[in-house]
């Protein structure tokens, strides 16, 4: 019989993760075992605790480069650095699902989400003045899925991962306090794709073990290495694998979900999902493909040639055609995707920080951009539609400024942030010689720029009508989301050079 | 020859014979055609009784169903576990509890929220 040995975990370096996932049970019991009046505010306290305490941690432990956890758990410098992020962008979200002020009615977030909409049962929970709270839980435990993503070094942990994040986002979609049916309708759309997609990665998952004998990333990277023929298997693996993290960025053609989860979804919801999963998907897509797979580089840079090409060119043709503002985001999303990807397919040290500046500015301004279109509303909640932006720069000249701000960098402009990232993914990807692709790209930011300049110009130079909605005044919360991400979007347009140096020192994957 | 060949060979005969019935019904079968042939399938009888208004069913059965994971999935764990305590010594006993107290909360949430009530 194999003697045991015990793995070694180094519970300081995975410090960040378990805060988090303690505070993610201590939610449960706050919902099982306090009374229904306390549960809010305890759930509130405990969130922005565990996001900040696991954020400083991190900052303590920033030197840390480790493999721990039975090699299950790589701790480098990617890894601090998307897991930074992720805690960033979900307490900036947190904050806009704490937001109570904006809605007549209270919270983004149905009382009772499993009462059929319209119904007797939904009217009365209304009336009583109950309020969703197991959305913190799921919240919690959706960061907690996220983080342990980007740091998993084998395909089991990292589909277990990958599950913990997603199952709590399909939950949070549904739970739209307004147009429930389109928010349930989102929901399930979400969890029958996103749970068809789940089983290409862990059937890939197989097919890799099949060839490589071992679920460890590094030892697939060995495995591939000392096997000369044989590699349709892997292939075939690592393609199935690639499905089941394309469709969670929404990259063409596993994009069919964003535009209605993004429409569905309450738009705290939306934020975050939008910027975090973002985050954490390409964050374990880069570190599958260099530390696993980079033996067979040729075959899945191919693959990504064709989906970033696809993504940029069709989310950014379609969203030219959208009239509502959170659809048009959600094609802008698929585009977005495109871009990134450009830099992953560099796979190069200065790709792999474009990537991680990538996601960090662009991150910013998803959810800056959400916050704002939550402040936008009329009589039946928000105002979505287009024609009823009209004339609002001109109504609210503040929120229209933010707004032209957060577009700017949407489109790429200089003295935003948006330029910035544009140009080093460019860089980087024409550094490794893929000069088509970056052409490609540059001529997808060109047409998208139309669609993100023309909400400024329906904002500002037309005359606001009756149909012009009007513009909430929002709390503390949402003041302090919208302050953060405009101010860091334009901090890092105008002095991007610390934030460049600082990843560039974090561009190493660990094996 | 490869270990899989005879899979593969399995593979074709499969799809071979059910391209072969296809074709060959539709050579020989008899077609007569009415309302209930382009009605979707349903096998059996109406299910009765059917939910009032709305096509909903209690969600009492879902819950049962989800206690019967939480146990469900324990016991999975709970078995190898059991046969290789020895070997697994302080760590896996360690490791064991924790993973019980994560699905006792589940469990507590459950109870909390009336999902043990049938009535």
């Amino acid at each position: 019989m194999n003697t045991f040995t015990a793995p070694e975990i180094d519970y300081v370096a995975i410090a960040p993760i378990l805060i988090v996932a303690i505070a993610a049970l201590l939610s449960v019991l706050t919902e099982t075992f306090l009374p229904r009046s306390v549960r809010r505010p305890v759930q509130m306290i405990l969130t922005l605790i565990s996001l900040i305490g696991a954020l400083i941690v991190l900052v303590i432990n920033r030197d840390i480069r480790t493999i721990t956890g039975g090699g299950a758990v790589a701790i480098d410098g990617p890894a601090l650095v998307l897991m930074g992020t992720i805690l960033i962008l979900a307490l900036l979200s947190a904050f806009l699902v704490a937001e109570r002020s904006l809605d007549s009615l209270g919270d983004s977030f149905a009382p009772s989400a499993a009462a059929l909409p319209g119904s007797v049962d939904e009217r009365e929970f209304s009336a009583r003045g109950y309020f969703q709270t197991e959305i913190w839980t799921l919240f919690l435990f959706a960061v907690l899925g996220m983080l342990a993503f980007v740091v998993a070094n084998d395909l089991l942990f990292m589909f277990v991962a990958l599950e913990v994040m997603s199952l709590p986002l399909y939950l949070m979609v549904g739970m739209a306090r307004r147009r429930r049916l389109l928010s349930q309708e989102a929901a399930l759309k979400y969890f029958v794709l996103g749970a068809f997609s789940s089983a290409f990665f862990i059937f890939g998952a197989g097919l890799v073990y099949g060839f490589a004998g071992s679920i460890s990333l590094p030892e697939i990277n060995d495995a591939l290495a000392s096997t000369a023929g044989e590699t349709l298997l892997i292939v075939i693996g690592m393609a199935m694998l690639l499905v089941g993290l394309l469709f969670k960025v929404g990259a063409v053609p596993f994009h069919q979900w964003t535009p209605d989860v993004y429409q569905g979804a309450p738009t705290p919801i939306t934020a975050f999902m939008g910027a975090t999963v973002k985050v954490a998907a390409f964050g374990a897509m880069m570190r599958l493909l260099y530390v696993a797979f980079s033996g067979i580089q040729w075959d899945w840079e191919i693959i990504l040639w064709a989906v970033s090409i696809l993504s940029m060119i069709i989310g950014s043709l379609i969203a030219l055609t959208q009239s509502d503002v959170k659809r048009m985001l959600a094609y802008s999303a698929i585009a977005q995707s495109g871009f990134i990807l450009v830099g992953v397919v560099a796979a190069s040290p200065s790709g792999i920080s474009a990537v991680m500046f990538y996601l960090i500015a662009y991150g910013l301004v998803t959810v800056g951009t959400l916050a704002v279109i939550s402040m936008v509303r009329d009589s039946t909640g928000e105002a979505t539609h287009l024609s009823k932006w009209a004339g609002l720069g001109k109504k609210s000249p503040v929120l229209g400024a933010v707004m032209a701000v957060f577009m700017l960098s949407l489109a790429g402009i200089p003295l935003t942030s948006g330029f910035v990232i544009k140009f080093s993914v460019f860089a980087a990807g024409i550094a490794e010689g893929d000069t088509w692709l970056v052409i490609a790209a540059v001529v997808a930011s060109i047409i998208a720029a139309f669609f993100y300049v023309r909400v400024i110009v329906v904002m500002f130079f037309s005359a606001p009508n009756e149909n012009t909605a009007s513009v909430a005044v929002p709390s503390i919360f949402t003041t302090i989301t919208v302050a953060a991400t405009v101010t860091a979007t334009l901090v890092l347009g105008i002095i991007p050079q610390p934030m460049i140096d600082l990843l560039t020192n974090a561009g190493i994957f660990i094996r | 020859m490869n270990v899989y060949t005879p899979i593969l060979v399995l593979g074709i005969l499969a799809f071979g014979f059910a391209v072969f019935s296809i074709v060959i019904a539709s050579f020989t079968g008899p077609k007569r055609y009415n309302r209930a042939k382009y009605a979707a399938y349903e096998c059996g009888i109406e299910p009765t009784p059917q939910p009032m208004g709305g096509g909903r069913f209690p969600v009492k059965f879902y819950l049962t169903a989800m206690m019967f994971i939480i146990f469900d999935i324990e016991l999975v764990f709970l078995y190898p576990w059991a046969v290789s305590a020895d070997a697994l010594g302080a760590f896996g006993l360690i490791a064991i509890f924790l993973f019980l107290i994560n699905l006792c909360l589940p469990y507590a949430f459950e109870w909390r929220r009336g999902g043990l009530e049938w009535d």
